[in-house]
């Protein structure tokens, strides 16, 4: 099994199990990781899965949609990696990757 | 040195409130024992899907839960479900339980939610007459949307509308019959009311208005088979659903004394009279420093909001629910976002274009802007949570203008 590491604000680290074909705000949801909201449950509405991939994994999350990419524009801590964990599907291809996320959820 | 007793929170509901609050507690490392009491069978889960992708058969019931049981319990919390409170002992801090056993507490949170409004006219206990509510009512009415078979939806809110939306897509003729003289009258303004009547119209949904219901007429072996009008006219039917609202559950906690005003009556904390009891959820009514009234919301994001609030309540933490609400629909390829509420508003101000289905309505009162809506413009919905929680003064042109970058306001 393949895993994926959380790394909040203030440095604590989740290493948790990475379930293939769920959503990377379905697994930090599902494992309480602090940080992650998740409120819309995954429907792209609500902007509070913000998540800041490590630039090095960027590359195997997939594209943006244009609804995505505007949540994304209004979220202050957005960087060039930034990412909604619902708009994410886990894969094997991600085992290892890690993924800072942000003080605050919009 | 005094050790400090271990002691017993027991959450009353198992909806997204209650959920919402066992996770908040999870992530804050909470050292006292947790009792959730739920009386369905299920973990907290999601209700917004069931109108939407569960009824259409889209998603499974696993992935509705909030987390799977197993997180809640490895965090040594407990899930009594399936077992409903029926009442609490204040002076003794005890809940009885419908299995007969009781729940001693040291703090209470009670989570009830709602239940649906029953439609009580003529015929009204037919078969086929649904409501929608919780995962086993979902189940029993995806059960009969068969091609083919025409659904009657009472109410025109964002249920039925959802279900409608739903429905269609299964080839099931539906009819919506809202009593009023626009769509989501209740929720929205008169420009989206419109749009989304054109656009069920357009998908081939009989969408009629100022429908006011009088009775159920009976088919075979006692199922609905028509529905009445005040008008006088008739519609038939092979199945019903009646989405007409939820009132707040508080037969509980009225009956054990704690003020209810339509809703559980909780302070800017989620504290009841009561200080050893909580309320959050649908079920309350309560300040939120936002607004200058009390408020009751059914809503997900007031649940999670309470939810949090009353975390930090119980962790000894002061901070006080300050945030404006927020909701979402989808209904076809349609993404509703919505902030703040708009009822009051003075003037409202359309930007993007209602045909290419990329628009918001901004609503203001005495220049402030207070509530946005919008479709399929996600920024939109995005910018105005910051509008509106920060009660920015914003010129209508400037809202209205495509040229100006609405990021910008």
């Amino acid at each position: 099994m393949g895993e994926i590491i959380f790394i909040e604000h203030d440095n604590t680290k989740h290493v948790v199990e990475l379930e293939p074909e769920s959503t990377l705000m379905q697994i930090a949801v599902s494992n309480a990781v602090p940080g992650i909201d998740g409120d819309c449950g995954g429907e792209c509405a609500c902007g509070t899965c913000h998540m800041i991939v490590a630039e090095e994994w960027f590359n195997k999350t997939g594209a943006i949609t244009d609804a995505e990419e505007q949540m994304l524009s209004m979220t202050p801590e957005r960087t060039k990696t930034s990412r909604l964990g619902c708009q994410v599907k886990a894969k094997d291809a991600m085992d290892g990757m890690t993924v800072h996320l942000p003080e605050f959820q919009m | 040195m005094a050790i400090k007793r271990k002691e017993t929170t027991v959450i009353v509901g198992g909806g997204h409130a209650a959920g919402a609050l066992m996770t908040a507690l999870l992530q804050k490392k909470y050292q006292h024992d947790v009792i959730l009491v739920g009386e369905e069978p299920h973990p907290p889960y999601q209700r917004p899907p069931l109108s939407k992708n569960y009824l259409a058969g889209e998603v499974d019931q696993a992935s509705l839960y909030l987390k799977p049981r197993s997180m809640y319990e490895n965090g040594g919390y407990q899930l009594r479900l399936g077992v409903r409170a029926e009442q609490i002992d204040r002076d003794n801090k005890i809940i009885g339980l419908s299995d007969q056993s009781t729940l001693k507490y040291d703090r209470l949170v009670l989570a009830t939610g709602s239940h649906v409004r029953r439609l009580k006219v003529p015929g009204s206990d037919l078969q086929c007459i649904h409501y929608l509510h919780d995962i086993a009512d979902t189940d029993a009415l995806r059960d009969q949307l068969i091609p083919g078979k025409r659904l009657v939806i009472v109410g025109g809110g964002y249920i039925g509308l959802e279900v409608a939306a739903s429905a269609i897509k299964k080839r099931v003729g539906v009819t919506v019959l809202e009593a009023a003289d626009r769509l989501m009258q209740r929720v929205t303004g008169p420009e989206m009311s419109a749009f989304f009547y054109a656009k069920h119209n357009a998908a081939g949904v009989d969408v009629r208005l100022n429908a006011a219901v009088t009775g159920f007429e009976a088919g075979d072996q006692g199922r609905v088979a028509g529905v009445t009008l005040a008008d006088g006219g008739k519609v038939q039917a092979d199945i019903v659903l009646v989405s007409i609202g939820v009132i707040p559950e508080t037969a509980l906690a009225e009956a054990s004394g704690l003020p209810c005003d339509d809703g559980i009556v909780v302070d800017e904390f989620t504290r009841t009279s009561d200080p050893e009891i909580l309320a959050i959820g649908d079920c309350t009514r309560h300040r939120n420093l936002f607004f200058e009234k009390m408020q009751r919301l059914e809503s997900v994001a007031n649940a999670v909001d309470q939810a949090r609030i009353a975390a930090a309540t119980l962790m000894g933490e002061e901070k006080p629910y300050n945030s404006a609400p927020w909701f979402w629909s989808n209904q076809y390829d349609l993404r509703l976002q919505m902030v703040g509420l708009s009822q009051n508003h003075d003037q409202r101000v359309v930007r993007g274009c209602f045909e290419k289905e990329e628009f918001a309505v901004f609503y203001l009162r005495e220049g402030q802007v207070i509530a946005v809506d919008a479709v399929n413009m996600p920024v939109a919905f995005m910018v105005g949570k910051q509008l509106v929680q920060h009660r920015k003064s914003v010129s209508a042109e400037a809202l209205s203008d495509p040229h100006s970058e609405l990021r910008n306001l």
